[in-house]
């Protein structure tokens, strides 16, 4: 017989679960990857050279960090007040919706107006998406996984609306595309012959931001104490609803900042496609990092490289890109059952006999 | 009366069990005989509870050896341990501090659940009946046998799971804290039982830590004290002050309470009426004043209203029907941070639940009350250096005992998370002050450091509710005792045990008096 028995992780072990949940991951995946015929050797080599092979390689995955650091705190944030909020794809949506229509010529001004105008288009966009899930939770204690899971649906749907009605593109040709967003409203590329935008430094202030946010404020306390015993906070008089509200409302405009950056930054138009799932992959991003801020920008890297290595290898080798999406997903598995083993041991045990395995 | 010459029914030898870093239970030797009582003494986490459970295959020993009288010979043989079915096939049976009963069975369902086959066609349950009606008549232990447990009383419940171990033919009786959820008059009778019970044969093991149910009904007392048996001896030969030293391993005198002059009242109720939460009982036209300068004591049996009151003054309900004055005025608001407002320091029940953030620091739990006080917070960032200086210097005056303001509270002991919440309640000087079960689950040093702070408050001025369900801790903290029972407080007359009992069972003050 096998027990379970709870301990308190070193600090040590607990920063090893992430590193070895990723390793785990990527061994994990060439179970596929041998199954699907490739030469292991070859494929991790491209992975690697996709990932660190060149200049522009680099740049590439720091670019497709950009929106999951974004989202990653999206979700951190919200987790770390209970309040789990599965929306951020749609939140994302939302917010690269509202960018699109501010950029493409609703406004026109100097630059200095408009990028911060489409940003926080798309973040009051992104809060406004999570604040009705978030209302509802509070009120009348509807489940927010729920409510934000399937938002994003209803979101997508409405922005393909969009997308194919008021919103298409006139000189599209028939495209479901917006209008291009005006250069002034374009965030500034960051090097030569890279997709390297604003949005990275940005999203990195972020990051410390919401580290100074949580561990220094009052406001973080209060989202820590809600999140973490939501009965004691409310008995020290926090009030656990507005907090959960505030704390709702920033992560999805993170989200939504993530969506206008990828709009004003990268493509320069909103399509239907714009994120290959960087909501759901944020969540990811943040259970690698134990929620912690700064974490998100390390984890959200690391799936960035998964994303870039495993394309550029499955385009050398004729493997399905959903690979990349496998290793992920297997990440958030590793990291989870990891958490689990960090936080119990087992011990084996004869029943019937005193002293053995004790 | 004591048999000492009986056959031993039970021998335990070498109990050892270790949690992580805590040895619970040290080398554990004790002895039943056939038809004794045996009390198990010792305070809050001394290893009572870790040692019934070993023996009733729960927990498994580290090491250490169980023997049991199994059978009709009488002789004794070895129990395999870490098994509760075998346990129960010899003979013993175990009544948990809390029922272990399924509320929407009957009684006679929950004594028969887990005696009768899992697959069977049809249920025998007349037999079942009769052999129950048979030890009713015996034991004197009657229920109605069809009522859902759910609408039994704490005491009948009590009786059920007696019942459910005496079904299986137990020879052996363990309970833990049998007179936890009793009013004193029930706890006689149930005593009573147990000793007639003992007369015919059965043997009795019963957890506790009130001395004066120790002293009546026991044959043997047997003292833990921090997992080793430090004391065994005859109850009739024992004495009192004997036994408090070995339980506590020190001389300890309850703090003294000079006489004191109230002042204003500083909390009133009147005619107060709220539902209570979760089907629990609320109050019902229930009136209150405490004065500055006063300890009043609200007695009952826990589950009479006493959870309401405590969310009212803490500010986590409002009354529906009443007034609540606090030095007679209305609160602004119904809500802890208006009653923190008002100089309400609150002392929750559950402390683990309401009292502290477990993975937060002990500095930040310190301040969690206050987080808008400018030598908390400036622009909405927290002054980490004044905080962290403040909470060592608070760690210090009241003897919080950890891994510093920078640990976690959860690391914390009971009574040190309990000294945590003193700080926080006492370094803000409230004016009224809500001590619900404030000394629950502490050891007798830290409660009497409870004990201590709540009686410097009141010398200091404030007033205090205290509400407990240990009438002996009322009686020694007390200016004035109220009495709960379905929600109404009625002042008691005098600070009179036996009247006291009669009016948590629900008799009038004239009545009982």
């Amino acid at each position: 017989m096998i027990r379970v028995e709870p301990r308190t992780p070193s600090r040590a072990l607990a920063a090893a679960v992430p590193v070895l949940s990723a390793a785990a991951a990527l061994a994990l995946a060439a179970i596929p990857l041998a199954l699907a015929g490739a030469d292991l050797a070859e494929a991790y080599a491209l992975m690697a050279k996709g990932v660190f092979g060149s200049r522009f390689a680099l740049s590439e995955t720091l670019t497709r960090a950009t929106p999951l650091i974004l989202t990653g705190l999206a979700a951190a944030l919200a987790f770390r007040a209970r309040l789990w909020n599965i929306g951020g794809e749609g939140q994302l949506y939302l917010g690269a919706l509202a960018a699109a229509a501010v950029g493409s010529g609703a406004v026109s001004g100097p630059s200095w107006l408009l990028i911060p105008l489409v940003l926080a288009a798309g973040a009051a966009a992104g809060a406004a998406g999570m604040a009705g899930p978030a209302w509802l939770k509070i009120r009348f204690g509807a489940d927010e996984v729920v409510t934000t899971l399937l938002m994003n649906f209803v979101v997508i749907l409405f922005v393909q609306m969009m997308l194919e009605g008021p919103m298409q593109d006139p000189m599209g040709m028939g495209w479901p595309q917006s209008a291009p967003v005006l250069d002034e409203a374009t965030l500034p590329r960051l090097a030569e012959r890279t997709r390297l935008h604003a949005g990275l430094p940005i999203a990195l202030a972020l990051v410390v931001a919401a580290h100074v946010a949580l561990s220094r404020t009052v406001w973080g306390l209060k989202i820590r104490a809600v999140g973490e015993n939501a009965a004691a906070a409310r008995h020290a008089g926090i009030p656990v609803g507005r907090t959960l509200m505030s704390a709702a409302l920033v992560s999805g405009a993170l989200a939504g900042l993530a969506g206008a950056g990828e709009v004003a930054g990268l493509k320069g138009y909103l399509t239907a496609d714009l994120s290959p799932g960087y909501g759901y992959a944020g969540i990811v991003a943040a259970m690698l990092a134990g929620l912690s801020p700064l974490g998100v920008a390390a984890s959200a890297a690391y799936i960035a490289a998964v994303f870039v290595g495993a394309d550029s290898m499955s385009r050398a080798l004729g493997v399905s890109n959903y690979l990349a999406d496998l290793v992920v997903a297997l990440s958030l598995l590793s990291v989870l059952v990891g958490g689990f083993f960090a936080r119990n041991r087992l011990v084996a045990v004869r029943a019937g006999k005193a002293g053995e395995g004790a | 009366m004591p048999p000492t010459d009986a056959p031993h029914v039970l021998r335990l030898r070498g109990l050892t069990k270790r949690f992580g870093p805590v040895l619970a239970n040290d080398s554990i030797d004790l002895d039943l005989r056939r038809g004794e009582i045996l009390a198990l003494l010792g305070e809050n986490g001394a290893g009572k509870t870790t040692l019934m459970n070993m023996l009733f295959g729960h927990y498994l020993p580290d090491s250490g050896a169980i023997e049991v009288a199994d059978g009709a010979d009488g002789a004794l043989r070895a129990l395999p341990l870490g098994r509760p079915q075998a346990a129960l096939r010899a003979g013993v049976g175990m009544v948990h501090q809390h029922f272990t009963l399924a509320l929407n069975l009957s009684a006679l369902d929950n004594i028969l659940l887990g005696a009768e086959p899992l697959f069977a066609l049809r249920r025998r349950t007349g037999a079942a009946r009769r052999k129950i009606d048979a030890i009713m008549a015996r034991t004197g232990l009657n229920v109605d046998l069809d009522a859902p447990v759910g609408r039994l009383t704490v005491g009948e419940r009590q009786r059920v799971e007696i019942l459910k171990a005496l079904y299986r033919d137990a020879r052996i009786l363990v309970l833990d804290e049998p007179t936890a959820v009793l009013t004193p008059q029930e706890a006689d009778g149930l005593f009573q039982t147990l000793g007639a019970m003992a007369r015919e044969g059965l043997s009795v093991i019963f957890i506790s830590h009130k001395l004066r149910e120790v002293l009546a009904f026991s044959h043997r007392i047997a003292v833990l004290r921090h997992g080793r048996k430090v004391g065994e001896m005859r109850t009739d030969e024992a004495d009192l002050p004997a036994i408090a030293r070995m339980m506590v391993g020190q001389d300890v005198e309850s703090p003294p309470r000079p006489p004191m002059t109230p002042g204003e009242p500083v909390l009133e109720l009147r005619e107060v009426t709220l539902a209570g939460a979760g089907g629990r009982a609320g109050l019902r036209g229930a009136s209150l004043r405490v004065h500055a300068r006063e300890i009043v004591g609200v007695a009952g049996v826990s589950g009479n209203g006493q959870a309401a009151l405590a969310a009212l003054v803490s500010g986590l309900a409002a009354p529906e029907k009443g007034e609540l004055l606090l030095r007679g005025a209305a609160p602004a608001r119904f809500d802890p941070a208006a009653m923190i407002a008002a100089g309400v320091g609150r002392i929750p029940e559950d402390r683990h639940h309401d009292g502290v953030v477990g993975s937060m620091t002990l500095a930040e739990n310190l301040i969690i009350e206050r987080l808008d006080d400018p030598a908390v917070s400036r622009a909405g960032f927290l002054r980490r250096g004044r905080i962290r200086a403040e909470a060592e210097r608070a760690c210090a005056a009241y003897d919080v005992r950890g891994q510093g303001p920078d640990g976690a509270a959860r690391l914390l002991s009971g009574g040190n998370m309990q000294k945590l919440i003193l700080a926080r309640v006492f370094e803000r000087a409230p004016d009224l002050i809500l001590a619900n079960q404030p000394t629950r689950g502490l050891d007798l040093g830290a409660a009497n450091e409870v004990a201590r702070r709540l009686l410097e408050a009141r010398a200091r001025g404030a007033g205090v509710l205290l509400i407990s369900e240990d009438l002996d801790e009322i009686l020694a903290l007390s200016d004035r005792v109220v009495v709960m029972h379905e929600g109404r407080l009625t002042e008691a007359p005098a600070r009179d045990r036996a009247q006291i009992g009669l009016m948590m069972a629900g008799r009038g003050a004239e009545e009982a008096a």
